[in-house]
């Protein structure tokens, strides 16, 4: 049970996504876990040892060290990780319980069921509508509250996203104020910074697709409540079925124009 | 979840590539990744415990090792193969693209999904583009922060708490230099690859379009 556990589960979630979820995990895997993984738990593997006190008084280091980490750096970006990830299994969820639903529907031999087998509704993608979109954009905002949440208690734990090269301690059992000496703080400054401008840069992307999922559900009420208002249905299905004709004529069109071209 | 996740990525990639691309492909994979997990991780994995200063003072050692590696080659180098591997998904993400829409509206808009022309040309030229300015950037960076690609066996501090000038000793200096140097030379080998392939794409697409407007004034 590792990362990549959590890569199975999520590359299931990724088909259901929009365009932007599918880059928001991208950047997820590729500049966080790889980077936790890879890079930064061996810039803080050896944060321990590697602290050292200007004192003989035993005890004394080990008191400072946890007094200036009360949890390290690592360990926070870990719970991150998996705290932002956790949302994305709502989704997961609700899909799941629709198929069953839908495999419950085609083996009761329900005629308004589509699907020819059962594999077909095991590859089906559903669309971001309905119950799901609920699920979908209130899985979106839990994420941006733990994103912020972690990133504040960053900040707050460490005062700031710099580690000194020098911290004075004076807890009990250290006889006085002693220099103690991090491993490492250039290092570690680097990839917290790195770390906290991808957090940022992931904030953003989930932004944008909350904006862009309530942008489509208002532009689709108004279109249902403008298209209510005027003629009878029937009539306007042909009209919007023509339309797409022309619409996809004129795509196909474009496209083996500018394939020719280049 | 490590380099085994890159490697996956890379095989992805290779599907919608040049030939040229194939064998930068196959240069990244065994001759950086490779070189990187089997040899160079364990070179520089106990460099901070290896790093001894001539001095008892608790804190100089902690201090000059900071002071004369900030970020150390081994992570430079880490990001270095990551950075360099992701442009290569924006094409991965343009061909997902393109036949999603050729799924949404039913039809085949495309001769071949995955064939570089069109958008997917300029996607892959912008791709190429970024890989090859990321390898320069990060040669240009351990250039800059180790004042070029030579490991001195001895360094000397005198940062505090250090009591005076104190002599510091860098572990194995002569087989990271080594390793250094082949860092260099692949990441060469890459941008040079990268600008053949941008040549080449040019060249071929442009000599096609020639070719077809000239055809078509003839007619």
């Amino acid at each position: 049970m590792d990362w990549g556990a959590l890569h199975t589960i999520l590359g299931g979630v990724n088909k259901h996504s929009t365009s932007i979820g599918k880059i928001w995990l991208t950047v997820l895997f590729i500049f966080r876990i790889m980077i936790l993984v890879v890079a930064a738990e061996r810039v803080w593997g050896d944060e321990q040892d590697d602290f050292v006190c200007n004192t003989l008084q035993p005890g004394c280091r080990n008191v400072c060290y946890d007094h200036f980490f009360p949890i390290s750096h690592i360990r926070l970006w870990a719970l991150q990780l998996i705290f932002v990830s956790t949302p994305a299994l709502l989704v997961a969820m609700h899909v799941a319980y629709r198929r069953h639903e839908k495999k419950r529907q085609f083996r009761k031999g329900d005629q308004k069921c589509e699907f020819k087998d059962i594999e077909e509704i095991r590859k089906q993608r559903f669309r971001i509508e309905g119950s799901l979109w609920w699920t979908y954009t209130s899985s979106i905002f839990f994420r941006i509250v733990f994103e912020a949440v972690f990133m504040y208690a960053f900040y707050f734990m460490y005062d700031g996203f710099r580690m000194p090269r020098l911290m004075k301690c004076n807890a009990w059992p250290c006889p006085n104020t002693v220099d103690c000496f991090v491993s490492r703080p250039t290092e570690k400054t680097v990839f917290t910074i790195f770390m906290i401008a991808v957090s940022s840069i992931c904030i953003l992307l989930n932004v944008a697709e909350l904006c862009y999922l309530l942008t489509k559900f208002f532009l689709r009420r108004s279109k249902k409540a403008g298209n209510s208002k005027q003629q009878p249905n029937h009539e306007n299905k042909e009209e919007t079925k023509q339309n797409e004709m022309n619409e996809l004529i004129s795509d196909s069109c474009q496209n083996t124009v500018i394939g020719f071209s280049s | 979840m490590s380099w085994a996740f890159l490697r996956d990525l890379l095989s992805g990639v290779n599907k919608y590539s040049t030939g040229i691309g194939r064998i930068w492909v196959a240069v990244v994979f065994m001759f950086r990744l490779l070189v990187y997990v089997a040899a160079a991780e364990n070179i520089w994995k106990h460099e901070h415990d290896e790093f001894e200063c001539n001095i008892k003072q608790p804190g100089c050692e902690n201090v000059c090792f900071d002071h004369f590696f900030p970020v150390s080659h081994i992570r430079l180098w880490a990001l270095q193969l990551i950075m360099v591997s992701t442009p290569s998904l924006l094409v991965v993400f343009h061909v997902a693209y393109r036949e999603n829409r050729e799924k949404h509206h039913n039809q085949k808009l495309y001769r071949n999904p995955g064939k570089i022309d069109g958008g997917l040309l300029y996607t892959y030229l912008i791709s190429l583009i970024l890989k090859t300015g990321l390898e320069i950037v990060f040669l240009v960076l351990f250039y800059k922060l180790y004042n070029g690609f030579k490991i001195p066996h001895l360094v000397k501090c005198d940062i505090k708490p250090c009591p005076s000038t104190v002599d510091c000793y860098i572990s194995k200096p002569t087989e990271k230099m080594i390793f250094l140097y082949f860092l260099v030379a692949t990441s060469c080998l890459c941008i040079v690859l990268n600008l053949s392939e941008l040549s080449y794409l040019i060249f071929k697409y442009s000599i096609k379009c020639y070719l077809k407007r000239h055809m078509k004034k003839q007619q």
